[in-house]
């Protein structure tokens, strides 16, 4: 048998459909790969749980398969991150708070992919409810990057970048408030797609930020995710803020791969921000290839960038302080009775249940929310936000592509910047703007340091446009990207 | 220098549960009661990762209780995040509304001691109730979630109370608008009217007036206890401001609670321990457009309110201001009333048939009038038949009970009687004879004047003859043959 660890969805697919492959032995091998990293002694730590029945559910799926049903994903083992909810399993967002919770409930995006024949096999580790760059403010530890082991996959979505990285899952999910998809893809050699704000239904993510927050996909290819976004996209009834936009296909075949006479504007923002020089000379690679395609490549000043970690250390926080007010240790998770009344049974289950990055961004949040302060703090974020998205549709009409780094440098060492909260901040800085402003974004694979740690370049749309982001990708692969 | 004047002022604030089929944010019956926690979703648990999504139905019966109040109904609404921690609050935030409400500026008009005073109505705004803690003893708590989410409107008064009765008024003719209606049951005891009121003094003293500080009272649930909590604060601040002399500007709003056994309020909060709600745009809901022609669509659906039918009822049909005020306690009785009366030559008969029998077959029964099996225009060929002598009273009564126990119609029950009905004139004056032979007592009485007498012998002749003559023609015989004895 081959090693299919490492095979993307699409090859997958018409391996088990033309009988050299299934699902039962790809779950197998995948499980295989995980035992053997964690007998490893540096383990790269990206399931917090590889499910019992993952063997059970996949043998399923391809008694289906035999008795004749075809579904576009049916036994495709993926992950997930440990802050989506799936029926019957735990759910702990990486947190000592939700100790013991059981979702009784599937969020929406995990129905459709599992109704399309998909198979969660796991949960994977992340920062603690998802605040973080780097997967180590996790009560399971730190996560290590395969292409280094003592250095960082990025945050937050680490555990879903390395299961795939690592041949452990076939395409995982991840969550993005900041870049929490793109920075993890970027570190870990992988495609990471950031959707459209209300392209993919919310229902059952564990909210952080809820105006910036989307479920995003980590895949081997820009043809994977083109596929999986196709089914997992749409109205969802039971998220208010899912748009009704046309579903884009799932075959890359169909979706627009010209790169000649695209427009491409490069932000200077973007560029000297401490920006490593293979980064810088990895990106321009990327550039001169699209203009030998043709594309018309445009470098530009856009002021407002600078202004986007601001404006997300503002928003994402107050509505943080507020989305987690609901871990109360009333109905679920963990309770630490202080034995002092109602106030000591909140203080001392939120002091214990919370880990320091965590509280941060509460105490952050609540104190520009608080009265006094919230006209000079969160109203004034909530007006030059508005200013971003205004600016940013302009240039959208002019330009077809924001181009840029997806971060200034390639993984940074573990334990690097744990303790410099504003450092390890500044590793979204070219990834926040697609959050504040709704439009979707897609980091790619653009090559590797000399040392073999990854690279990846960032392409922004305007909203809904992930079919000319995935289509461009696919475009730059056949121009040897 | 003495207490000239101290002028009580009062606002109030009254949150309504709306009668929708679902809860506010999602799909749980909306229902009082009930085995706890078995009316509860992820959504209204604040299970991880669960969002809101807007009852439709909420807007539409607030966006109808804000037209009845005569409020404006905002063009763009939207939902805010009111933040704080309470068991019963599972989110640790309520939806509700801050700076953009679905209706602001109305008013409302009450009647106290036979004046008429016009209230106003800041703003209606839509929240979502929390659930309710059990305290089982000392060491335990519990929390049932079922009323967790359940659609509340939060109407809210301008300072115009100055007494209160007027109070107690204004939160009566809250209760009954919403009723008539029909977006809210208001019943107190279920906590489907809930009421807050704040009051101070306004204090004139030499050349100086002075505000005493505010003091929110909550958990008032009944009007007794409004009125009581009004009147004991209006005495209590009197008093404080006398021994302290400390204003509004010095010590801000404080919130109180209501002690109904001690009859006393409580300081709960002063100022400086407020919390601060951190209000801001809930992310999760869209903010809402509410079109002219939608807006248009629910006024087209507003009854005629029962301030305005009263004062019809007086006018058009005669009632007294007390019948009119029995005929509209509900919107269903008030309607039946107004069938029965454009039906009926004398509506005044109409109105007190329906008060005395109706009504009281009603209570008998336990019955509502939708269940009430005689149609409106039945009672009104009733009432009229006895006008014109078709029928007596007992006749009618007769006739009436028949027409709730056979379902039959009145002129059904009409037309077997006329079947059978003599009006052989021959043998009604046989019966008129045997009556006044029978009864020589009676006509002696009727020949000294007691008009009663031949009513009396009426019903003798009638019940001889088996409810068979007609009652014309009987009447007339026996009115002959009486002037033939004068």
């Amino acid at each position: 048998m081959m090693d299919a660890t490492k095979l993307p969805v699409v090859e997958i697919l018409s391996l088990i459909d033309d009988g050299k492959l299934s699902s039962e032995e790809l779950v197998k091998a995948y499980r295989a790969a995980l035992e053997g990293d964690r007998a490893s002694a540096k383990p790269l730590n990206a399931y917090v749980e590889f499910f019992d029945d993952a063997g059970d559910l996949a043998r399923a799926a391809d008694a289906r398969r035999k008795a004749g049903e075809r579904l576009p994903l049916l036994g495709v083992p993926f992950a997930v991150k440990d802050n989506i909810s799936i029926a019957g399993r735990a759910l702990t967002c990486a947190s000592d708070i939700l100790e013991g919770y059981t979702s009784p409930y599937s969020a929406t995006v995990i129905e459709r992919l599992v109704a399309a024949g998909a198979i969660p096999v796991g949960r994977t580790n992340m920062d603690e409810f998802a605040m973080g760059s780097s997967c180590e403010y996790s009560r399971y530890g730190a996560t290590r990057n395969p292409f280094d082991r003592d250095r960082t996959p990025g945050g937050s979505s680490g555990g879903s970048a390395v299961a795939v990285a690592a041949g452990m899952a076939a395409f995982s999910l991840g969550s993005e408030t900041g870049g929490s998809v793109r920075l993890p893809a970027s570190f870990c050699g992988l495609y990471g797609l950031k959707p459209s704000y209300g392209r993919l239904s919310r229902y059952g993510l564990v909210a952080f930020g809820s105006s910036l927050d989307q479920i995003g996909i980590c895949a081997r290819t820009a043809g994977d995710a083109a596929l999986i976004l196709s089914v997992a996209a749409g109205r969802d009834d039971h998220d208010e803020t899912s748009a009704d936009a046309p579903v884009p296909g799932a075959r890359l075949e169909a979706l627009p791969r010209g790169l000649a006479g695209l427009r491409v504007a490069v932000p200077g923002e973007f560029s000297g921000i401490g920006t490593d020089p293979e980064v810088a000379s990895a990106f321009e690679r990327v550039i001169s290839l699209f203009e030998k395609a043709g594309a018309a490549v445009e470098r530009i000043s856009f002021p407002l960038l600078k202004s986007c970690i601001a404006l997300y250390y503002i928003i994402a926080p107050a509505e943080a302080s507020s989305n987690l007010a609901r871990f109360d240790g009333i109905r679920y998770g963990a309770r630490v009775d202080g034995g002092k009344g109602l106030f000591s049974l909140y203080s001392v289950t939120r002091d214990r249940g919370f880990g320091p990055e965590v509280k941060r961004r509460i105490v952050v949040g609540n104190f520009v929310l608080s009265s006094g302060y919230v006209d000079a703090y969160y109203k004034k974020a909530l007006a030059v936000r508005t200013l971003l998205v205004r600016e940013l549709t302009g240039l959208f009409g002019r330009f077809d592509l924001l181009l840029s780094p997806t971060s200034p440098t390639p993984a940074f060492r573990i334990g690097e910047k744990v303790d410099d909260p504003v450092a390890m901040y500044l590793s979204d800085l070219c990834t926040t703007f697609a959050n504040l402003a709704g439009v979707p974004a897609l980091s790619i694979p653009a090559g590797a340091t000399k040392s073999g740690l990854p690279i990846g370049v960032q392409i922004a749309g305007k909203l809904f446009s992930e079919p000319l982001l995935l289509g461009t990708a696919a475009a730059l692969r056949g121009e040897g990207l | 220098m003495g207490i000239e004047r101290a002028e009580l002022i009062v606002g109030c604030e009254v949150h309504v549960q709306l009668l929708t089929k679902t809860k506010a944010f999602c799909a749980c019956e909306n229902r009082y009661g009930g085995i706890p926690n078995t009316r509860v979703c992820p959504t209204c648990l604040a299970l991880p990762g669960a969002l809101p999504r807007v009852n439709r139905e909420l807007l539409d019966k607030s966006i109808l209780a804000g037209l009845a109040l005569n409020c404006t109904v905002a063009s763009l609404t939207k939902f805010d995040r009111k933040n704080y921690m309470y068991p019963d609050l599972p989110k640790g935030y309520q939806i509700s509304q801050f700076d953009m409400p679905i209706c602001e500026g109305g008013w409302l008009d009450i009647d106290v001691s036979g004046t008429t005073k016009r209230i106003g109505i800041i703003r209606l705004h839509m929240e979502e109730d929390a659930g309710k803690n059990l305290h089982i003893d000392d060491r335990r708590s519990y929390v049932d979630f079922n009323r967790c989410g359940a659609p509340l409107a939060e109407i809210v008064s301008k300072p115009d109370i100055r007494s209160a009765e007027e109070a107690s008024a204004y939160v009566q003719g809250i209760r009954e608008v919403m009723r008539f209606i029909g977006v809210s049951e208001c019943n107190m005891e279920e906590g489907s009217l809930r009421c807050d009121v704040n009051v101070n003094l306004h204090v004139t003293e030499g050349v100086g007036e002075f505000a005493t500080p505010i003091a929110e009272i909550k958990n008032l649930n009944s009007f007794r206890s409004i009125r009581n909590a009004i009147a004991y604060e209006e005495r209590r601040q009197l008093e404080e401001w006398k021994g302290k002399r400390v204003t509004l500007q010095m010590a801000g709003k404080q919130t109180r609670g209501w002690d109904d056994d001690r009859g006393v309020s409580v300081l709960q909060r002063t100022k400086e321990e407020a919390s601060d709600y951190r209000y801001f745009p809930e992310p999760d809901l869209k903010p809402i457009v509410v079109t002219s022609a939608h807006v248009e669509r629910i006024r087209a659906m507003l009854p005629e309110l029962p301030r305005v039918m009263r004062a019809r009822f007086e006018k058009d049909f005669g009632l007294t201001a007390y019948d009119a005020q029995v005929l509209t306690t509900s919107s269903s009785i008030a309607a039946y009333f107004d069938a029965a009366a454009a039906k009926s030559v004398d509506p005044k008969k109409a109105a007190n048939w329906i008060q005395t029998e109706v009504l009281g077959v009603l209570n008998t029964q336990g019955i509502t009038v939708d269940e009430f099996p005689v149609p409106p225009e039945d009672i009104a060929k009733l009432v009229d038949s006895v006008q014109s002598g078709i029928n007596t009273i007992s006749m009618a009564k007769d006739i009436f009970s028949r027409m709730i126990n056979s379902n039959m119609s009145f002129d059904a029950l009409m037309a077997t009687r006329v079947q059978t009905r003599n009006a052989d004139g021959s043998a009604i004056a046989a019966w008129v004879d045997e009556v006044l032979a029978a009864n020589p007592k009676v006509v002696e009485d009727w020949k000294r004047g007691r008009k009663n007498a031949a009513l009396w012998l009426m019903g003798q002749v009638m019940k001889k003859s088996g409810g068979t003559a007609d009652a014309k023609l009987a009447n007339a015989i026996l009115e002959r043959r009486l002037q033939a004895l004068q």
